[in-house]
């Protein structure tokens, strides 16, 4: 066994191990660590296939920011785990039918595919290796797929606007400094000049 | 080095992950939180498969799509976390039965 394929199996076997810890673990903070092992390990295994911006962007946006919002979900949110298992086996008879179905399915398709040599020739963009990763990808991202590349940035836009309007809230009876207020407070406002007899108060 | 992981290797570990998701879907019926991270592991199966292909066909557009998939995911996991958060104030919980009060 050669090293690149020692190094697969490695992480493939990790990733794979960690996937079935974030669905069957009893914490969901475990599963969310466990979701990081899964995605660190398939960062490994896009490096082994010569995808090394994709790796780095898998670690940084999975796992530095994608994880931590679960992460700060789940303990931000003060929820009856416990509770949400009930029934947790009641399902699983034909979860694992149709996972086991689908699974056979996958790994025939996969195992018994060949790639007819006309399409394997008929490359797009063919792999330039002299150049890296990164800056191949750049040289056709803002060239040849910047429509694509800018919907993706819609995306996101409308991803960001989305999250701001849906967790956005105004509460009526708290009160928040409003300096334009504060500031523009005329005297008149503010003081008021009353006469007391002596002896009375007010 | 890229030749010797052949393409059947990349596309059983994204098909494992796949089911694994949609297992993960099944098996946590009520815990919106853990149903997203299987639709997160759902989606790192096609970007494996996406590079698995893109290596082995020698084309740089499947990492372009996995870039693209990538970003989806993303928004996706922000907007569900989102309307998860909101559910959970108004309602105390996040337990899916009764999310079909959502419904118009």
């Amino acid at each position: 066994m050669t090293l690149p394929l020692f190094f697969f199996y490695l992480f493939s076997a990790t990733c794979i191990g960690a996937a079935v810890m974030v669905i069957s673990s009893r914490n969901p903070v475990h599963s969310v660590l466990f979701l990081i092992l899964a995605f660190v390990n398939a960062a490994g295994i896009f490096l082994l296939a010569g995808a090394e911006f994709l790796a780095m962007i898998l670690i940084v946006v999975y796992v530095g920011a994608v994880a931590v919002l679960f992460l700060f979900v789940v303990m931000m949110l003060d929820v009856d785990f416990a509770e949400l298992r009930k029934g947790f086996l009641q399902h699983l008879p034909i979860g694992m039918l149709i996972g086991l179905i689908f699974l056979i399915e996958l790994v025939l398709v996969a195992v018994g595919f060949v790639v007819s040599p006309q399409v394997a020739a008929e490359s797009v963009l063919p792999i330039n290796d002299t150049i890296s990763n990164t800056r191949a990808l750049g040289q056709v991202l803002y060239t040849r797929y910047v429509y694509l590349f800018q919907a993706a940035g819609l995306v996101l836009l409308v991803a960001m606007i989305g999250a701001i309007v849906l967790t956005l809230r105004h509460r009526k009876n708290i009160k928040r400094q409003d300096i334009g207020r504060q500031v523009g407070r005329k005297r008149s406002e503010a003081v008021k000049t009353v006469k007391v007899e002596s002896g009375k108060g007010l | 080095m890229e030749a010797q992981i052949g393409l059947g290797n990349f596309l059983t570990v994204g098909a494992i992950l796949f089911t694994i998701g949609v297992f993960g879907i099944f098996l946590n019926r009520k815990n919106v939180i853990v149903i997203l991270m299987s639709i997160e592991l759902l989606l790192l199966a096609v970007n494996i498969n996406f590079v698995g292909f893109s290596m082995a066909l020698d084309d740089l557009a499947g990492q372009v799509f996995a870039l693209l998939v990538l970003t989806v995911a993303a928004a996706e996991a922000a907007i569900g976390l989102a309307i998860l958060v909101v559910y959970y104030r108004n309602r105390g919980s996040i337990a899916v039965d009764d999310i079909n009060m959502m419904k118009g």
